[in-house]
């Protein structure tokens, strides 16, 4: 009983001498409020995409003409365009079609090459030199390039906007992930599981995909951002999703022309993908360290 | 006398994200003018910090001096600004790394990065300082130094970088060096060169040394006086004759009686102290060693000993003088002791059960049977089986092995095997350039026995291993287990042919996937070769953890929360989870520390008595080879020189490259400090072997035949068989 007491004071000192870390474990981290605020972001998007009559303040086709180009304002928060459209509106009803290539594309896209890659990898040789030249030859395309082509020559239309931009950005995966599980592959462990007797593909599936993931969902965060901006460019261009209600990306590529005299058509579509990047990337460094058995606590 | 380096009450910590750690407490230790101190300890034990502190080079990792003082030559050194210790640095107290590859920087030659140091601490010219750097290469023993100025760390060998190192950190004619552990990366034989060059340079530069190592052979042969660390305190240090005389603390007893010496027999038990090092974190409460403390009592429980001196040294533990008079310290592990405490291997999984279960092996039969046991490899996933089988091993283990010893069943036979990797692929048509790893290596392993593999690195011994287990296709040549050529088998009846011969990685930190659990980590084999899932895979992997002295309750847990003796246990019983014929042990113990060693080789011992296992013992540390093993074969530049049984091989080296091998290993006995130099030179590049008999380069017998040719391996006599021209003299 003295003897617990005294260990007690011996740990009041402590914490007394070393104010700096006093309490640090009940205090909420500031990387964890970063991630809460991250995933409510996410969430409000996506209630944006999915229920965006219960958010807009206006139909987004409605054109005011006695509201045209008019700046933020109380009626307007985030002003009005060219054609009077209400732009908080827009930028709500954009979110579904903007989260579904960003995310779709990404899926898509993240897939093959990541496919592509880790089987190029892990089984090498020719089938290595072979698959590997051909993602050479698509990396010498610039990807906005490669989704233009594809999708002027599949037509207008969401799928084909998603296939095109994830066709883009095969080759950086399919590049990213077979440097990687070139490297698990040569780890001690995976030896070790073959001197056991395991075949080579459960050595694949259990041992060097699981191991070679962490890069590809970083890879991922930041490629949704990217597809958002492909994805408009071809909007931009006329080989986008031909609808009345633009995604975020189109309606940023119209309010380009805008810039010098109405700013706020082009910077709320601008800001909405910068959060959502941001957001998402927040979450999947959260999501790649709670999937690093070493950075769990105890 | 007046002390050169004087270290009061030190205390240092770390601040982390886990929180404060305290690395260092109270550590006292002073060094004379021209005096060589050891540090020693395991690894955790504070050793680096300490060294680190000297320099201040902790403020730059975190870390902050907490309390005390540092003084050198009466200067204190905690005071001191970074700006004004940076003339300190280099100039009066200079350090020399572990790893001589990292310690330089690649981007630099090496000649640029001895002048820039030159040039900073000192007035010369930069021809002066060039002409400085080129003398001190040549001193440290680097031939051509002018060349080597202007060559990149990448382009020399380990040994060469250290030497550099040396030249390095002598540049300025620094009062103090500090050497962290400068020899623990390299091979044996280059390991005694840099000692007795680090003694040479000392005597004529009239510096000290502060010798860091866990290595107690170097202390015994380079030290004047030893310094013992503990979880980041000093629990004894005494002059280096008092210490190997009579050690005051159970810890330096442990250490050095867990040494396997030239004259422990195979079959004994090693002495291991038990546990192993606790974490800074969680540091137990009284004396930091009494969980591990063969004689820790209550009191050793509730309050820390203070360092006490006694006649000239000191030592910190309560029970110093009453384990003295008892004579419970002693130095030398005492004939037929078995102290293995807490750490008796098998219990669990071997309990007495009747005879009537256990089918009696009969040597004959296995031996007509076994060529079909790759076919049969299919049995019905039964852990009781395999229960039954270990059990069988158990009973007949002894006898089995002795069996084997005389009647010389051959499980592994290698003929006249090669593997050459290619190094500049050149056009079809056109030779290309090899290094020979193996070239024309013939020799067997008989049932039951273990057989150790020496060599330095370069000699290709981890490279054979591998072809034995075919985990890399050979050049050419066949390797035949039990009757069967591997070489010849498709990729699935080899699969099969795995499970019975199992491997134990050098590093357990790397051969241990990170993502898996332990549970998973030692079933995996029962999964792949047995289909074992749920309760019964469950089963077998609590009988295996018991098996190598692991608690059950770990099945959830991830290797990065064990250390470094456990994960190696985990490995083990990966290894033996299938019940093999044969263990490839490629430098199990090498990265471990010494107490743990010594757990780790009692185990593998053990088992290979219960389960009947044949074992190939591929390791630089000859101590332990010599320990474990029942022959040595002597690898060079990919061929292997000698194999004879290993008491005979010890004490009647056939090979000038076996005796300097043997005459290279720091003896862990002050009074018997070596001769210099026993072996000249490197290892040569094995895609450039020399012509005649490999080894005649560092040869001090080679003769013109031995220029011209290569020497075959025959047999000498007995059971050895030697690749010399000129064996035994």
């Amino acid at each position: 009983m003295r003897q617990s007491t005294a260990a007690e004071a011996v740990l009041q000192r402590r914490k007394w001498e070393l104010p700096a870390y006093r309490g640090r474990a009940t205090r909420l981290k500031p990387a964890d409020l970063f991630v809460y605020a991250a995933g409510a972001l996410i969430l409000i998007i996506a209630i944006c995409a999915a229920f965006p009559q219960w958010i807009a303040p206006y139909s987004p086709t409605d054109m005011m003409l006695d509201a045209i180009m008019q700046g933020p304002s109380a009626a307007h928060p985030f002003g009005t365009d060219y054609y009077g459209r209400d732009i908080l509106s827009l930028v709500v009803y954009g979110a579904r079609d903007s989260l579904y290539i960003g995310f779709m594309s990404v899926l898509v896209g993240g897939l093959a090459g990541g496919a592509i890659g880790t089987i190029s990898g892990y089984i090498g040789g020719a089938v290595d030199a072979v698959l590997m030249r051909i993602v050479d030859v698509l990396m010498t395309i610039p990807g906005i390039l490669l989704a233009l082509a594809i999708a002027a020559a599949m037509g207008p239309g969401l799928g084909n906007i998603v296939l095109a931009v994830a066709a883009a950005s095969v080759p950086g995966y399919a590049r990213v992930m077979r440097g990687q599980t070139i490297s698990i592959k040569s780890r001690p462990f995976v030896t070790a599981s073959r001197a056991i007797g395991a075949t080579p593909f459960s050595i694949f599936w259990k041992h060097v995909l699981p191991n070679s993931l962490s890069p590809l969902l970083v890879m991922a965060t930041l490629g949704i951002g990217t597809a958002i901006l492909t994805g408009s460019g071809l909007s931009f261009l006329g080989l986008g999703v031909l609808k009345e209600i633009p995604d975020w990306g189109a309606l940023l590529s119209q309010g380009r022309g805008y810039l010098t005299v109405a700013w706020w058509i082009c910077t709320y579509p601008g800001l909405a993908i910068t959060l959502l990047v941001l957001a998402v990337n927040i979450v999947g460094d959260w999501l790649r360290d709670r999937l690093d058995p070493k950075r769990k606590e105890g | 006398m007046q002390s050169l380096l004087e270290i009061e009450q030190l205390s240092v910590g770390f601040r982390t994200k886990r929180g404060f750690l305290q690395a260092l407490h109270d550590v006292s230790l002073t060094i004379a003018p021209g005096e060589t101190v050891c540090l020693v300890g395991e690894s955790g034990s504070g050793k680096t910090v300490a060294s680190k502190a000297v320099m201040r080079l902790v403020d730059y990792e975190n870390g902050q001096i907490e309390g005390g003082r540092i003084a050198l030559n009466g200067v204190d050194l905690t005071a001191l600004t970074q700006g004004e210790l940076r003339s300190l640095r280099g100039k009066r107290i200079a350090m020399i790394f572990q790893e001589p590859m990292a310690a330089f920087d690649p981007v630099y030659t090496i000649g640029y990065q001895i002048v820039e140091t030159i040039l900073r601490h000192e007035r010369k010219t930069k021809a002066e300082a060039k002409a400085h750097a080129a003398s001190l290469l040549a001193r440290v023993g680097i031939p051509e130094p002018e060349l080597r100025m202007k060559q990149y760390p990448g382009e020399l060998s380990g040994g060469m970088l250290q030497r550099a190192m040396i030249a390095l950190a002598l540049s300025c004619g620094p009062e103090l060096l500090i050497a962290d552990e400068p020899t623990t990366a390299l091979d044996v034989t280059i390991q005694a060169q840099i000692l007795h060059l680090l003694q040479e340079l000392k005597a004529e530069f009239g510096m000290s040394i502060l010798l860091i190592t866990h290595d107690l052979g170097i202390a015994a042969q380079i030290a004047d006086r030893i310094v013992v660390m503990y979880a980041g305190r000093i629990v004894e240090q005494a002059t280096v004759a008092e210490l190997f005389a009579q050690p005051h603390h159970p810890y330096t007893s442990g250490l050095l009686r867990s040494v396997a010496t030239l004259d422990t027999e195979k079959g004994d038990r090693l002495y291991a102290i038990a546990g192993s090092i606790p974490s800074l974190s969680k540091l137990p409460e009284g004396c930091v060693f009494h969980p591990r403390c063969p004689h820790a009592t209550d009191r050793c429980r509730a309050s820390a000993p203070p360092l006490v001196k006694r006649g000239g040294r000191e030592a910190a533990c309560w029970h110093a003088d009453a384990l003295l008079q008892d004579g419970a310290l002693s130095a030398r592990e005492a004939q037929g002791e078995a102290t293995d405490r807490g750490e008796s291997a098998g219990a669990a999984l071997w309990p007495d059960r009747g005879v009537s279960s256990v089918v009696a092996p009969e040597h004959g039969e296995s031996a007509v049977v076994v060529p079909n046991r790759g076919l049969t490899a299919h049995e019905p996933p039964a852990p009781e089986t395999v229960r039954v089988l270990l059990e069988e091993g158990k009973e007949n283990g002894t006898t089995q092995a002795e069996q084997a010893k005389t009647g010389s069943v051959e499980l592994f036979k290698v003929e006249d095997v090669c593997k050459y990797y290619p190094i500049k692929r050149g056009f079809p048509g056109r030779s290309r350039t090899f290094v020979r790893a193996v070239d024309g290596v013939s020799f067997s392993i008989r049932e039951g026995e273990t057989l150790g593999l020496v060599g330095e690195s370069g000699s290709g011994k981890s490279t054979l291993g591998r072809l034995l287990l075919q985990l890399e296709p050979v050049t050419s040549g066949r390797v035949l287990f039990e009757g069967e050529d591997l070489t010849r088998l498709g990729a699935s009846r080899l699969r099969q042919t795995r499970r019975h011969m199992q491997m134990i990685f050098q590093d357990p930190y790397g051969s241990l996937d990170p993502r898996w659990n332990v549970g998973d980590l030692v079933g995996e084999p029962l999964a792949v070769h047995h289909g074992l899932a749920g309760k019964e895979k469950k089963q077998r992997v609590e009988e295996l953890l018991a098996a190598v002295g692991l608690d059950h309750g770990i099945l959830s847990r991830h290797p990065h929360e064990f250390s470094g003796g456990q994960r190696q246990r985990i490995g083990i019983a990966r290894a033996i989870a299938l019940h093999p014929k044969f263990v490839l042990a490629d430098e199990a113990v090498s990265a471990l520390d010494v107490s743990v060693q010594a757990q780790v080789v009692n185990l593998m011992q053990d088992l290979q008595q219960k389960l009947g296992l044949t074992y190939l013992f591929i390791a630089h540390g000859l101590h332990v080879v010599r320990h474990i093993s029942d022959r040595i074969a002597v690898m060079y530049l990919g061929r292997i020189v000698e194999i004879a049984p290993s008491r005979e091989l010890f004490r009647r080296p056939a090979h000038p490259y076996t005796r300097a091998l043997i005459d290279s290993i720091p003896h862990p006995d002050p009074r018997l400090r070596t001769e210099p130099a026993a072996i000249r030179g490197e290892i040569p590049s094995p895609a450039r072997p020399p012509a005649g008999c490999r080894f005649h380069t560092r040869c001090p017998l080679a003769t013109d035949r031995c220029r011209s040719v290569s020497p075959d391996l025959l047999p000498l006599d007995g059971d050895r068989s030697v690749a010399c021209h000129y064996p035994l003299q």
